[in-house]
């Protein structure tokens, strides 16, 4: 697809990156980074010099994403880093998380953001247990489009065949789990993240390959998160009430202020405010002072309904035509994060876009064995347990179901003797 | 099928940080904006009014004035407060110096990570329980996993090991009394971005940031500006015997504590000369500007473990 009139500016990919220890995942960062020119000279300096005082000749580009102190010191990373590179089209946002099990909550953490998925495959060892939990882990959290870099192909002599038989095992284990048949983008790419052979450059290792580079696919897939969506969907963060007594204009002046998470709203569009179902018509939409006649998704504006109605922070504006009754009871598939259980007695509190309510466990259907995707009877949760369950919510809450819209069908929960966030949900 | 409409990558930017502002002001109680006069910090009072406008700020700006800010930038720093009608506290390294809260080594030595003491100070002060900053995640390798919000303890401190999840836009700056949250609604931005942003808005900075000719010696590579007046008079970092005074074209890419903070050669007189500069430039801007950084990758993390922002 040649897309000749390119705009001057695509927008912003958030991706990830997930693969097995060693199966090169810092050195394909890395190399991205080196070939779009985002590595300075003394950031470069700088990894020469601890590749040299850990005794390796080359510069080793995987140092590029070594994380903190303490990390470094273990040798592992261990939480979501994120980095940046831009090119001049596009920028990107990259989450790096590590694959191991016992780091799965990262995965999600790391997938909750990400509209593209790099799922790594080392040739020489072709789709492997690992495989199947991170491509399972994508598909939950929803990604639409994933990418199956075949890496290390150097090391099988750029063989073809060895490409093609991943492709066809991905895509018969892709079938099992439902990721290949609700529109899920899959590619595939053969490389060496090494020799930075179809990352961004094509070179000339594997001229049986004519399918897109790496930067190729990064640059053409949509970048907004909410693609699939068109229900307009505005949760209110803080209401504008400035009442300056100077300015008569400003006296009645009553602004919802949120971002829009699907959709998208025009000054006269009818609208419903939930949970109250009280309907109203947009007056104006306005970014800061400035007067705008519509507002797309993803965009933080302020609204102003023609009526005055008692709207706060946790209410959420839609649609007329596509409201939904708000629920009390949701079904959810969850990712527990704490290194405290998930306790059935205890109440929890659900943060749901602005809105909390409490929460109580109605019951643990099963959680999923990520290794197997087996289902298991379940009493509790532990950290990195991904189970489904019931909830039931003392607050109303306007949902969609997670498949149809992230971003109103996501929430965490947080444990209020902490406050931290322990757990984060899917709704179903 | 793709009909959906996409932001430009500075307007989802922009989006991102006012949704952030916006959560911090109806998450918290008592949130400041930490605002020095620097680029990173106008860009956030920019963001600011367009998340808030035409109300007020649902919180003041705080400077922690290390007295060794350039005069141009504390200027500026009052003018745009004052424009903006916005209330802006100040609180400053040199009272808790004389509190005995503080203690130099050294009178001359760099004075921002002693910041840390006096934003605590202020926090207690004001019982703050979030202050918005302008850090980013590109600045620093111990910055790529700071949170959005960033939980701190009742002693400022960041436990790496213990910092929250953070899922999709849904954000936790819950707190019990006397912890604090740290948001850093530009996170996702590259010193590119906020340049390109900075052009885009027509944001005015301080002069500094522009190139100047300037009194410089050479040290160990890196460019020492001489002689620099404070507001009270005195003049900062006196050459020393022997070295050899340059008058040189420069200019700042970052503006804190003048004992530590180094302009870079440059003849960018306009935003758009910088902008074009820092696409082509071969140097991260903490690498070229920054004298107190360098001995070690993780002297960064050692000092937002102590209450850093
Ligand atoms: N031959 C070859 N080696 C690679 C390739 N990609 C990565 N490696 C090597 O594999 C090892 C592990 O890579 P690294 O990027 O650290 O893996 P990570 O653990 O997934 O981040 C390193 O020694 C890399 O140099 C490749 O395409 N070809």
């Amino acid at each position: 697809m040649n897309n000749l009139m390119q705009p001057q500016d695509n927008g912003l990919l958030r991706f990830m990156t997930c693969g097995s220890v060693d199966d090169g995942k810092s050195t394909l960062i890395g190399r991205l980074l080196f070939d779009t020119k985002t590595i300075l000279e003394d950031t470069l300096t700088n990894i020469t010099r601890t590749s040299n005082k850990r005794g390796m000749d080359a510069v080793d580009l995987s140092l590029l994403t070594d994380g903190l102190q303490a990390e470094r010191e273990q040798g592992i990373t261990i939480d979501v880093a994120y980095r940046y590179f831009s090119t001049g089209t596009r920028k990107y946002i990259i989450a790096d998380a590590p694959g191991h099990e016992q780091y799965t909550r990262n995965m999600v953490t790391a997938a909750s953001t990400a509209n593209l998925a790099i799922i790594l495959i080392d040739a020489r060892k072709g789709v492997l247990t690992q495989t199947r939990r991170h491509s399972f882990l994508a598909h939950l959290v929803g990604i639409p489009h994933i990418v199956v870099a075949v890496n290390k192909m150097d090391l099988v002599n750029h063989d073809q065949a060895v490409f093609d038989k991943i492709r066809t095992d991905y895509l018969a284990f892709a079938a099992q789990i439902g990721l290949a048949n609700n529109g899920s983008d899959i590619r595939f790419i053969p490389m060496s993240a090494l020799n930075g052979d179809m990352l961004v450059d094509r070179n000339d290792a594997m001229p049986w390959y004519s399918g897109e580079t790496l930067l190729e696919i990064l640059e053409q897939v949509p970048a907004t998160c909410t693609e699939h969506n068109d229900s307009f969907r505005f949760p209110v963060q803080y209401v504008c009430r400035p009442q300056a007594s100077d300015d008569p204009e400003l006296h009645d002046f009553r602004g919802f202020m949120g971002r829009v998470e699907s959709g998208e709203i025009a000054v006269g569009d009818k609208v419903t405010v939930l949970p109250s179902g009280q309907g109203s018509t947009v007056k104006a939409i306005q970014l800061g002072n400035d007067k705008l006649q519509t507002a797309i998704s993803e965009q933080s504006v302020t609204l102003l309904l023609e009526d005055e109605i008692d709207i706060s922070r946790g209410d959420m504006i839609v649609r007329a035509s596509d409201a939904k009754e708000p629920v009390k009871q949701i079904e959810a598939m969850i990712c527990w994060l704490s290194e405290t259980p998930l306790s059935t007695a205890r109440t929890y509190t659900i943060r749901h876009t602005t809105r909390e309510s409490k929460a109580k466990v109605g019951s643990i259907a099963y959680k999923v064995d990520v290794n197997t995707l087996e289902h298991q009877a379940a009493q509790g949760l532990n950290m990195n347990d991904i189970a489904r369950i019931e909830f039931k919510l003392a607050k109303p809450l306007a949902v969609d179901s997670y498949a149809d819209n992230r971003a109103t069908g996501a929430f965490i929960v947080i444990d209020e003797s902490s406050n931290n966030t322990v757990g984060a949900g899917m709704i179903i | 099928m793709n009909t959906t409409k996409t932001l430009s990558h500075l307007d989802w930017l922009e989006a991102e940080a006012i949704h952030i502002m916006r959560e911090v002001a109806g998450q918290c109680e008592r949130p400041v904006l930490l605002f020095s006069g620097g680029k990173d910090s106008l860009c956030m009072l920019r963001i600011a009014e367009k998340a808030f406008r035409p109300g007020r700020f649902p919180f003041p700006l705080l400077h922690i004035d290390t007295g060794h800010n350039y005069k141009e930038v504390i200027d500026f720093r009052d003018k745009r407060a004052a424009e903006l009608g916005e209330r802006l506290i100040v609180r400053s390294v040199e009272d808790s110096m004389a509190r005995g809260t503080v203690v130099l080594k050294n009178e001359n030595e760099p004075r921002n990570k002693h910041q840390s003491v006096t934003l605590l100070e202020a926090i207690t002060e004001f019982e703050f329980d979030a202050c918005i900053g302008g850090a980013r995640r590109d600045e620093e390798k111990a910055r790529a996993k700071e949170r959005i919000m960033s939980f701190r303890d009742e002693f400022g401190q960041w436990d790496p090991k213990n910092q929250r999840p953070e899922l999709w836009d849904l954000y936790n700056a819950r707190t019990h009394k006397g912890e604090n949250i740290r948001a850093f609604p530009i996170s996702n931005w590259t010193e590119m971005d906020v340049w390109q942003y900075i052009e885009r808005e027509n944001l005015e900075l301080p002069s500094i940031y522009f190139a100047h000719t300037r009194p410089i010696v050479m040290r160990s590579g890196a460019i020492v500006p001489i002689n620099v007046p404070l507001a009270n008079g005195e003049m900062l970092n006196q050459p020393k015997p022997g070295e050899e005074i340059i008058a040189m074209q420069v200019r700042f890419r970052t503006v804190g504590d003048i004992t530590c903070t180094a302009p870079v050669s440059s003849d960018a007189d306009t935003v758009s000369k910088i902008v074009l500069e820092t696409a082509t430039t071969t140097i991260t801007e903490r690498g070229a500007t920054r004298l107190d950084d360098q001995t070690s990758d993780a002297s960064m993390e050692q000092r937002k473990k102590e209450g850093y922002f």
